[in-house]
């Protein structure tokens, strides 16, 4: 075990040197991507460029900026080059937006999605099979940004059920909070029940059939217990290490799209706003942030991966 | 340790190992499964060599290394006197089409997708054949194996399982091999499939002077294909025979008590017959017994069994057996017997003493 | 032996609703087992035989599946019993094993709480009982170090290791009827010796009946009291071991019994096969289905011909073949041995 980790440390720190150089360079090539000429503002004379680029080392060869700025994120010390502001300051309020939105989108579309995988297995073939399994397409097919817009004007700015957008910490008024998010929630949650319904209706028939099931029910287990115990424990494996990859890559980056219809301000909303603007700070140090969360999530799903299924943890 | 005929197989001093890796960073190899640890024999033109054991023995890995479907740790492989131990893909193009195998899983080793026709089309148009040239064989071999030229246009789930190894052997059949491995290719199928397809082997063996190395657990239907069996055990050869000679006077404790485990379907002889239960388990191949392999589970083990590998010793008219406590055979039998070539490096120089 | 049958199967029939039509699996099967026997069911694949034995637990019932028959234990009538009667005699009553050890147990549970799961279906034992009752069923298969591989996973066991504890499972809770569908066909032959040895070691301490469901007949002379021949879905002949082995009444047993290739006798010419190939279960000869493959088949086969005694033997030997029994006696002397003449050479 101990071995593994070590292993995983590792590979993160390799994943990690390769996407900020990556992204580094990224912003280097790009036209339309030189700081200084984003920073002096319209019309810049050439001493101010200058003067500009002494100031911000963007003279010095490309290895020495890139050192620089790998110091100044691990310090803390990065600023925005468009707003002036601490770009780590930034994430820290943003975050927790983030996070409330992706757990909350995971648990919901994971409750429905076993309750949906579940009916649609037990009745496989049957009408109500097939109109979830649409149902389910459906909510795969549509593009988050664009039920997301949907649901916000329809439901929110004209019919007024759900706030048009914004988010309001949890401190202040827990219902508003939950009310807030609910659409955002909904928006994200409606790909991933798509997906795993399908999934789990797809494992629940292939392990009704297998031969242990058969021995269980042999014993005289109730129907009840040969599907808890044997069939849904076995069917769920691997949708709940699937789950945890989605909930970190979600928490890594792939809720902007949500935040940004929704306006809750999340880490996703600030690395689309400096993008726009071509902000290599917070663009750099918002990539590394969620390559890390996702390396830590993945090792974290193989080590609970190795937990529920023991086969896996002689190799 | 051959039969008459020139040797169309050599095998000398083969050995597949597994490695196990473990490491933090590099992986380093830790241990190694001795998956076919040092085994010779030949096999000659026109002859049918049985291959038996239970599993884990190393039969079926011995069979894929031969077939060069994997690269041996050490050793020589010579086919038609040409070594081909770590031939390359060009070098062993001509190999492929002398030596061709059938499988033991009549309902994996057939594509689904593909109809009859072009499974066993596949070699001879990978061989240069022209599309109406190879049909017209593939109708040719699907009659050698009591087929019908209609079922070339079917599906693989449409036949049976003795029919679909029927397709597996035309297939095999289509290059005109002169040895063909057959991994266990009726262990699949019900007694009475069994043995039409074992009779139907022997009808091809005759039409096309075809050579058999025939890889199975059962003993009772190896018998009647082979002209010699080779008995191995985790990873050696325990006994060579010519193929009555292993029913009548099994020489290895091992063969004995494999032959002993066989349930006779006759209930007096079986009520009658004195046996005695092989113990145990097989043991790991990763961390193989010292001395003989066997000695764990053997009846007969001694002291010696324990520290000394016993040699393959030759006895008589090719019957060859690795144990330092043989079963019929007499003193003068001992006394004349010699250590045959096939011996493991391993092994000792001791022959058994006369009792 | 009581004189009272513990289980009473009478024309017992398992269809299934297929896409190619009605696939009757079993074409009325009758059988008596006496407690403490040993029955074997023989069969080639496509017989009808695991059918028969999953339908006396419920284990075939599903959407697309018709019963017909009974089939009576101690008075309770199995097959069109409410699940939770059947759940009652599951594992209590009639225990069964299956014929892959490696794929019957779940995987990622202990083997220990798999046997435990059993015994506390049935019994209102703590979880400290029915542990040690597993380590006791355990020890008592063979294996070693029981009470440190009672919380193992199965796949850390090997072939004959798991199906060891499938037994094990199986007899926990003491059942009477233990029902094994091909327990050693998997397994290699040194360890099927020894896992046949154990069920009669078992059979004898514990006086269960045991159905042994098989298509090897070298099992079937090494462990049963009784045999039952089945062929496309119907019981073709049925009677003691040395009856069905030294007397056998009918074709497919002939030719069954020819066509096994033996270590202990000399090497013939070709092993006799019995030529053609069993029915398509969707579609079935009328009278009697061994028909199409019997050298010796005339006028009135296209009649079926009931299970009954037929004349040479003890009444209990019965069989559905309509030749004389001297004829019988004839006929199944091919080459100085019983076998089944190949169609060509048969007188008319």
């Amino acid at each position: 075990m101990a071995r593994f980790i070590i292993r995983r440390l590792l590979a993160m720190v390799l994943v990690l040197f390769a996407i900020s150089v990556i992204t580094f360079l990224i912003f280097q090539v790009i036209p339309g991507g030189d700081p200084a000429v984003r920073l002096a503002g319209k019309q810049p004379m050439p001493d101010q460029l200058a003067r500009i680029r002494a100031q911000y080392g963007f003279d010095k060869p490309i290895l020495v900026q890139y050192a620089r700025t790998m110091k100044e994120i691990f310090t803390g010390n990065i600023t925005s080059y468009s707003t002036q502001i601490n770009v780590v300051d930034e994430i820290k309020q943003d975050f927790p937006r983030t996070l409330w939105l992706a757990l909350g989108a995971a648990l919901m579309w994971m409750g429905f999605a076993v309750a949906f995988g579940l009916y649609t297995a037990m009745r496989a073939g049957a009408i109500g099979d097939r109109v979830i399994t649409v149902i389910a397409l459906v909510g795969v097919s549509m593009p988050v940004f664009w039920i997301g817009a949907l649901m916000n004007y329809y439901l929110g700015f004209k019919a007024g059920i759900f706030p048009n957008g914004g988010y309001v910490i949890f401190g202040q008024s827990p219902t508003d909070w939950i009310y807030h998010l609910l659409m955002p929630w909904t928006a994200l949650s409606l790909l991933f029940i798509g997906i795993y319904s399908r999934l789990l209706r797809s494992n629940l028939l292939d392990t009704i059939n297998e031969d242990y099931v058969r021995t269980a029910r042999a014993k005289g287990l109730t129907e009840r217990q040969i599907l808890t115990r044997h069939v849904l424990r076995n069917s769920l494996i691997p949708i709940v290490t699937l789950w945890g990859l989605d909930f970190g890559a979600v928490l890594g980056g792939g809720a902007i799209l949500t935040e940004v219809v929704f306006d809750l301000q999340g880490v996703g909303q600030y690395a689309y706003e400096s993008v726009k603007q071509l902000d290599v700070p917070p663009v750099l140090t918002i990539t590394m942030f969620g390559a890390f969360f996702i390396v830590v999530l993945n090792t974290f799903v193989d080590i609970v991966y190795a937990f529920l299924d023991p086969r896996i943890r002689v190799s | 340790m051959s039969g008459d005929g020139a040797p169309l197989l050599e095998v000398k001093h083969l050995k597949q190992y597994f490695p196990i890796r473990e490491g933090v960073i590099f992986a380093r190899e830790v241990e190694r499964v001795h998956a076919v640890d040092d085994v010779s024999f030949e096999l000659s033109e026109g002859e049918t060599v049985g291959l038996v054991g239970e599993s884990g023995c190393g039969k079926t890995t011995l069979s894929r290394t031969l077939m060069r479907l994997l690269d041996p740790t050490d050793g020589e492989i010579r086919f038609r006197g040409a070594d081909v131990t770590h031939a390359g893909r060009r070098g062993l193009e001509p190999l492929r089409r002398e030596m061709q195998m059938v499988f033991q899983d009549p309902f994996a080793s057939l594509n689904p997708r593909k109809t009859v026709r072009q499974i066993v089309s596949v070699p001879l148009r990978l061989h240069g054949m022209s599309k109406d040239d190879a049909f017209r064989r593939v109708g040719e071999l699907l009659d050698s194996v009591g087929l019908a030229a209609e079922h070339a246009g079917r599906y693989p789930h449409e036949f049976s399982g003795g029919q679909r190894q029927r397709i597996g052997i035309a297939r095999a059949l289509a290059l005109e091999p002169k040895l063909i491995v057959l991994d266990e290719p009726v262990s699949a199928l019900d007694v009475s499939v069994q043995a039409q397809i074992v009779n139907l082997l022997e009808d091809l063996q005759d039409e096309f002077g075809l050579s058999y190395l025939f890889v199975a657990h059962d003993l009772s239907v190896v018998r009647h294909v082979s002209d010699r069996i080779a008995v191995m055990y985790l990873g050696k050869l325990m006994e060579v025979s010519p193929a009555e000679q292993l029913y009548t006077k099994p020489i290895h404790p091992y063969t004995s008590a494999l032959l002993g485990a066989i349930p006779i379907p006759d209930p007096r002889e079986n009520r009658a017959r004195e046996r005695i239960l092989v113990s145990g388990e097989p043991p790991n191949p990763i961390d193989p017994p010292t001395g003989c392999v066997f000695h764990p589970r053997c009846p007969r083990a001694t002291g010696v069994c324990e520290t000394d590998e016993p040699p393959l010793v030759s006895y008589e008219s090719g019957h060859v057996a690795a144990c330092h406590h043989p079963l019929n055979v007499t003193e003068q039998e001992i006394s004349a017997a010699t250590r045959s070539d096939a011996s493991p490096h391993t092994a000792g120089e001791k022959l058994p003493s006369a009792a | 032996m009581s004189a009272d049958p513990l289980l009473q199967i009478r024309d017992l029939g398992v269809s299934f609703l297929t896409e190619e039509g009605t696939v009757r699996a079993v074409d009325g099967v009758s059988l008596d087992l006496a407690a403490g026997e040993i029955l074997a069911v023989v069969g080639e694949s496509g017989s009808g035989k695991s059918v028969s034995a999953m339908t006396l637990l419920g284990l075939t019932r599903s959407p697309n599946a018709r019963f017909e028959g009974t089939a009576t234990y101690k008075g309770t009538e199995l097959i069109g019993a409410g699940d939770h009667e059947l759940q009652g005699i599951r594992g209590e009553e009639i225990a069964m094993i299956f014929q892959d050890p490696m794929t019957s147990l779940n995987p990622v549970h202990k083997i220990g709480d798999q046997i435990a799961e059993q015994i506390q279906a049935h019994d209102k034992v703590s979880d400290a009982a029915a542990r040690e009752r597993s380590i006791e069923m355990l020890e008592r298969v063979g294996i070693p170090r029981a009470r440190e591989r009672v919380d193992s996973y199965p796949h850390e066991f090997s072939g004959g290791m798991r199906q060891r504890v499938m037994i094990a499972l199986a007899l926990s809770c003491d059942p009477n009827i233990l029902i094994a569908d091909e327990p050693t066909t998997a397994l290699d032959v040194t360890i099927q010796a020894q896992i046949l040895d154990r069920i009669r070691t078992l059979r004898d301490e514990t006086g269960a009946a045991v159905i042994l469901v098989t298509h090897d007949l070298g099992v079937v002379a090494e462990l049963a009291d009784r045999v039952a021949v089945m062929y496309a879905g119907r019981i073709v002949e049925q009677g003691t071991l040395d009856e069905i082995f030294y007397e056998p009444q009918h074709p497919y047993t002939w030719g069954l019994l020819g066509s096994i290739a033996r270590v202990d006798r000399d090497r013939p010419d070709r092993l006799p096969a019995i030529a053609g190939l069993p029915p398509s279960l969707a579609d079935r000869p009328e009278g009697c289905h061994f028909r199409p493959r019997c050298p010796h088949a005339f006028g009135k086969c296209d009649q079926t011909p009931d299970l009954e005694h037929r004349g040479g033997g003890a009444p209990g030997h019965l069989d559905r073949c309509w030749l004389e029994a001297e004829a019988k006696e004839r006929l199944r002397q091919v080459d100085g041995q019983i076998g089944l003449r190949a169609p060509e050479e048969s007188p008319a």
